[in-house]
């Protein structure tokens, strides 16, 4: 019964602070994903890497990348973020909201930081995903 | 150059949805068995990892990493992704098929807007042409 009323409790965090947790964890998740995908171009074609070096080769061309690295950390605090989120805001809320805006931030910095051509089949399928996204969670 | 993708790295793609998919289905059907895990009781992580439902799912989410790396050392992040939420679709037709529980109209019009979303992108380059002026000098 105790634990019952401190979960009520603690689950009530205002509306500001919902939406700051809520969007730390999707910057963090879009940082993370930009950072590795970025590195992942900067690394080259790993089917080639492997084929050359074998995949200890591999594995070390993209452990020995700072910007992999970075991703990866930024990927840890959003999964860190999101535990803590969790635990103040409502699964049904939190997990549709920062997936959906994490869909959309990667669209568009993928656009300003990797270059990608993001064109308007891309966004109707950013849109979509998103769409999408949301209405599994429900 | 429009850059189409070869059967080899479809699968790639395949293994993406799958690996991440089912990994997390094992996962929670793992933890499931080994019951809630509370912030004072953090050793249960260490019995969790016992359990041979929750291995089978942390070696799946291993793969998934490894060849959603891959997929990206040859592809855009954009066209990478979709094919990333397509594991949602996979999870829920799990849920359903072997977990047998119940996906409500909404959760299966979730499922169709993300099969055509994926649709959308996959048709189209999978990797953005950038000049590089490396590549433009090396040519005769």
């Amino acid at each position: 019964m105790t634990a019952l009323v401190l979960q009520h409790v603690l689950k009530q965090a205002s509306a500001a602070e919902t939406w700051a947790a809520i969007s730390t964890v999707a910057l963090t998740a879009v940082a993370g994903d930009i950072l590795t995908a970025g590195a992942m171009r900067r690394i080259g074609d790993l089917d080639l890497i492997r084929a050359k070096s074998g995949l200890p080769g591999a594995i070390k061309a993209v452990i020995g990348s700072p910007m992999f690295l970075l991703g990866v950390g930024s990927m840890a605090v959003s999964f860190f973020t999101l535990l803590f989120t969790l635990s103040v805001v409502d699964v049904s809320l939190a997990a549709p909201a920062s997936a959906a805006m994490t869909y959309i931030g990667n669209a568009f910095a993928a656009k300003f930081f990797l270059r990608e051509n993001v064109d308007r089949r891309r966004w109707i399928s950013a849109a979509f995903v998103t769409a999408g996204v949301i209405l599994l969670a429900k | 150059m429009k850059h189409t993708l070869t059967p080899a790295r479809y699968l790639i793609l395949l293994a993406v949805m799958l690996t991440a998919s089912v990994g997390d289905t094992l996962l929670s059907h793992g933890m499931s068995q080994v019951g809630p895990v509370s912030i004072h009781h953090l050793g249960l992580l260490l019995v969790a990892m016992k359990n041979p439902w929750v291995i089978a799912g942390i070696t799946l989410l291993i793969g998934f990493f490894a060849s959603y790396l891959t997929a990206l050392s040859w592809a855009d992040l954009t066209f990478v992704l979709p094919s990333t939420a397509f594991g949602y679709v996979v999870v829920a037709l799990l849920a359903k098929f072997w977990q047998h529980e119940t996906i409500s109209l909404s959760r299966w019009l979730g499922i169709l807007l993300i099969v055509c979303g994926v649709g959308f992108v996959a048709n189209g380059p999978s990797l953005t042409e950038h000049p590089d002026p490396a590549v433009l000098k090396a040519k005769p």
